[in-house]
């Protein structure tokens, strides 16, 4: 928990202000995640290969690129959600501030703690809409009734979802509208404080007007998280994401079986308008994929 | 292309399937009025032989502790503590086992122990209640004086405890308990199992995401969900507890007139007294027992509702639509 303080204090303190525009030039900032030849197999088969990337602090990278191209699997990674798949393997490094996540004597429940996640389905708990918002703090030991009725709150501000719902607090979290549950698990993933938020196509189970709303509210939430996205929809991460990481599947010739293939990282703006490899080009504008 | 050109070659959609669609229709609804009949027609029959005894006692039938044959004194109210007593000991003891097993093959356990213990026990609940009966009395019964004894002079001198493990008896309610435990451990953990297994992947990896431990998983995602599946799970081991005839029989000690909170102690439950003695009973004891079956059934009914209303309050809740 200090640890964590601390890496939130001195971001704090180094001051930088958060780039609107895409941040081409920031290599100011410096990586929380340090990818180092990773690779995971489920079982024998070799699900994605060798990538190396960094993630910066603050900024939005978006991982796109076709199905089974391994990015969410590679999303996994970063806070050890892949455990949860018994036969899945890890190989390579994934150095969270230095620190290797798959170490040995790294707790998976600590990581999560640090490293907050939400998933392609809005998937509220069927409980109160309070009682979703205050599990995680809960669960990190948060008891006092006030206290809690204070994270709530600023986790469901922050999330953009107190002015909807702060009448019905009691009333249960699936009777909301899918847009509201998705910023309602948003809410819950920021209430235990995370340096990180992964999102696994966060949007996709959305209308058009609730994926903007999310999308606005990542924009927002830029300046006080670091924010990694996995999506499908390419406009999505040229409007927000700082980096794109563009992911394909390479298929073995002898086994017939695919592996996904990290193809170029760069700043989005690049990737988006002269990216160096051709496969980019080509999924980016929709030749491919 | 006006429309009058069209109109001699409507497009036929009346369906060449509707007949068989129909008997289909008749067979089902059939089905279903059977069971509905059967029903009525038990309840009518049993009830309507209930006359005698309840011209003969009236209501008593329900408040007397004593039956007395000889003395031509019917009442159930000893009997219907006994069954519920058994019972609930049976669920007191089956309900954190069953839950416990049931969340380790579900949760903990690595995939290739689940389906040998899945197996294992579903064997158990087709064993013949006649066997668990005889090992009751054979087995357990004479291993557990012991323990018996144990209990009673360990607790005697506490304020509650001290009356519940009263004076001890080898053939009791807990024996009994014992049991019938055993006997709705495989049905309340298969059902429970079930329940579990409805939780959707995404919200246990929800609950894992924000730093839950695997316990804090299954109490804040798991739980939640199967609130009103384990309600009807248990409700189910209920029934059955209260159903069940030969193996009480033999082992709660056929005591007339127990009513007490000794688990220690010999009783008797409405279907194992109505096993002992229908073979000698003339026309009043016949319809005396006959009641008791009655009773049993009414009981039985009235706590499938209640469950089933729990049931459906609490995945109403959940749903979010209170």
């Amino acid at each position: 928990m200090s640890q964590l303080q601390e890496h939130l204090m001195s971001a704090e303190s180094t001051g930088n202000e958060p780039d609107i525009s895409p941040a081409v030039e920031a290599v100011s900032s410096r990586p929380v995640f340090s990818l180092k030849n990773l690779e995971v197999h489920y079982g024998a088969f070799r699900a994605v290969g060798d990538v190396s990337l960094d993630i910066r602090e603050k900024e939005i990278t978006a991982f796109i690129g076709p199905s089974g191209c391994g990015k969410s699997t590679v999303l996994r990674c970063l806070n050890r959600m892949n455990d949860v798949i018994p036969s899945a393997r890890v190989g390579g490094e994934v150095l969270y501030h230095g620190v290797n996540l798959y170490g040995e004597g790294i707790s998976p429940t600590e990581v999560r703690r640090r490293i907050g996640m939400v998933f392609q389905k809005p998937n509220p708990f069927p409980k109160s809409i309070y009682d979703n918002v205050a599990f995680g703090p809960r669960v990190n030991g948060v008891k006092s009734k006030a206290k809690l009725d204070d994270i709530v709150e600023k986790a469901l501000r922050g999330a953009a979802l107190w002015d909807e719902v702060n009448t019905r607090l009691k009333a249960s979290g699936l009777g909301l509208s899918g847009g509201q549950q998705q910023r309602l698990c948003i809410a819950r993933a920021i209430a235990v404080e995370p340096e990180v938020i992964l999102m696994d196509e966060p949007c996709s189970a959305l209308d058009p007007i609730a994926t903007a709303r999310v999308e606005d509210l990542m924009l927002e939430m830029k300046s006080r998280y670091t924010i990694v996205i996995v999506t499908h929809n390419m406009q999505q991460a040229a409007r927000v994401s700082d980096r794109t990481a563009f992911f394909t599947t390479e298929v073995n010739p002898e086994s017939d079986r695919r592996t996904g293939r990290l193809v170029e990282f760069d700043a989005t703006q690049k990737m988006f308008s002269m990216p160096s490899d051709e496969r980019t080009e080509a999924y980016v504008t929709g030749r491919f994929g | 292309m006006t429309t009058e050109q069209h109109i001699d070659e409507l497009p036929n959609l009346s369906g060449s399937s509707q007949r068989a669609d129909k008997a289909f229709r008749w067979v089902s609804i059939g089905a279903g009025l059977i069971v509905l009949v059967i029903l009525g027609l038990i309840t009518y029959t049993m009830a309507s032989r209930t006359g005698p005894v309840f011209r003969h006692m009236g209501f008593r039938f329900f408040t007397e502790r004593r039956w007395a044959p000889p003395k031509e004194i019917y009442g159930a109210l000893a009997l219907m503590w006994g069954t519920l007593f058994t019972a609930i000991i049976a669920l007191f003891i089956a309900v954190p086992i069953s839950i416990g097993i049931a969340l380790f093959v579900t949760q903990v356990a690595p995939a290739w122990l689940r389906k040998p213990m899945v197996y294992v026990m579903d064997l158990l609940a087709v064993i013949p209640s006649v066997v668990f009966g005889m090992w009751g009395v054979l087995v357990l019964a004479r291993h557990i004086k012991g323990l018996y004894k144990w209990l009673h002079t360990t607790f005697d001198s506490w304020p509650i405890l001290g009356s519940i493990f009263g004076k001890p008896q080898t053939r009791s309610f807990l024996t009994a308990g014992i049991i019938l435990s055993i006997m709705v451990i495989p049905i309340i953990t298969s059902l429970a199992r079930e329940v579990f297994e409805t939780t959707p992947q995404s919200e246990k990896e929800a609950a894992l995401a924000l730093g839950a431990t695997r316990w804090e998983m299954i109490r804040g995602a798991v739980f939640p969900h199967s609130k009103g599946g384990l309600v009807g799970a248990v409700m189910l081991g209920l029934g059955r507890a209260m159903g069940e005839t030969i193996a009480v029989a033999l082992t709660i000690g056929s005591a007339l007139g127990q009513l007490t909170f000794n688990v220690l102690a010999p009783g008797n439950s409405m279907p194992s007294l109505i096993t002992a003695e229908w073979g000698e009973a003339d026309a009043l004891k016949k319809s005396a027992l006959i009641a008791v079956a009655v009773t049993l059934f009414v009981i039985t009914i009235i706590i499938n509702v209640i469950a089933t209303s729990v049931v459906q309050r609490s995945i109403k809740r959940s749903r979010g639509a209170v």
